[in-house]
């Protein structure tokens, strides 16, 4: 069975989530934590949204430099897939696996709700399993949330076809283009402000969208 | 301080506020961050340049100066 981690650092709140999130999708999650040098043999690793080291100096600034995120940017390197959500998405760019940054939202609130999302593209590792296009709900929470990068990096993804996620209507953040979640050349690291693993249930979320996420890598690993 | 392309809604904030308080002419406000770090003299220029690029300072999203007083 394909192994999942999911790093637990100080401040995690959705490790757990997305634990039950690769358990549901039919894979085994592994729990990693922040402070040893060891992926204990996973196939794919996840870093869940939260509020890593309290957000100190920047979200995910100090995560990105946790003994385990060093196994995880060697491991990236050599073509192993890794999914940030949230607080796992600025992680990600904080250690420069991902482009660009993300920023205090636009109107200052954290917010919480139900969000329109478009699959904008299914090339990569962690959105296979989706149609290209398809319109999905998934729940974002967060305060820092609005993707910038500079033009030339947007123009890189956008012309790659690396931008995968992007709000549907109203722009919730301010997001540069509307991007929710863009991904790395080679589609295996992928980042997303909004999380799936909460929607990977009808009974606690408000459907089942996220699901294919953590299916996507499944199939991935299967066919390698 | 974060580049002057990036939008700083915090600093807009401050500034909204600052009208509240009666004051005007403050066109705008942005917000940034001040670090003060106590080092030996053996912590040379570059390496405060280092530590201010590589940790205190995301280089994507802020500018940052190194101001050494004694």
């Amino acid at each position: 069975m394909t192994r999942i981690g999911v790093i637990t650092f100080p401040g995690s709140l959705d490790d757990v989530d997305a634990a039950r999130a690769v358990r549901l999708a039919g894979g085994e999650s592994v729990a990693l934590w922040h402070g040893e040098h060891d992926l204990r043999g996973v196939d794919a690793v996840i870093v869940p949204g939260g509020f890593s080291y309290g957000d100190y100096l920047r979200a995910g600034a100090i995560a990105s430099l946790a003994p385990i995120m060093s196994e995880v940017l060697a491991a990236a390197r050599g073509g192993m897939p890794v999914l940030g959500i949230c607080n796992g998405f600025q992680i990600l760019c904080e250690a420069g696996l991902l482009p660009g940054a993300l920023v205090r939202n636009a109107g200052l609130h954290f917010l919480c709700r139900d969000q329109r999302l478009v699959v904008e593209s299914t090339a990569s590792t962690w959105t296979s399993g989706y149609s290209a296009g398809a319109e999905i709900v998934i729940p974002i929470k967060h305060a820092e949330g609005r993707y910038v990068a500079d033009a030339d990096t947007l123009a890189r993804l956008e012309g790659e076809g690396r931008v995968l996620f992007r709000y549907a209507g109203e722009n919730p953040n301010g997001s540069l283009s509307g991007i929710a979640g863009i991904g790395s050349a080679d589609g295996r690291v992928v980042g997303l402000m909004p999380h799936p693993e909460h929607a990977v249930e009808s009974l606690t979320g408000p459907g089942t969208d996220g699901l294919a996420v953590f299916s996507s890598v499944l199939a991935a690993a299967a066919a390698a | 301080m974060p580049k002057p392309e990036i939008l700083d809604p915090q600093g807009q904030a401050v500034a909204g506020a600052l009208g509240r308080l009666g004051i005007a002419g403050v066109a705008d406000v942005r917000q940034g961050k001040h670090f003060e770090l106590e080092v030996d003299d053996a912590v040379d220029d570059e390496t405060l340049h280092r530590i201010a690029g590589q940790l205190l300072a995301n280089p994507v999203i802020e500018d940052w100066t190194v101001t050494r007083t004694s």
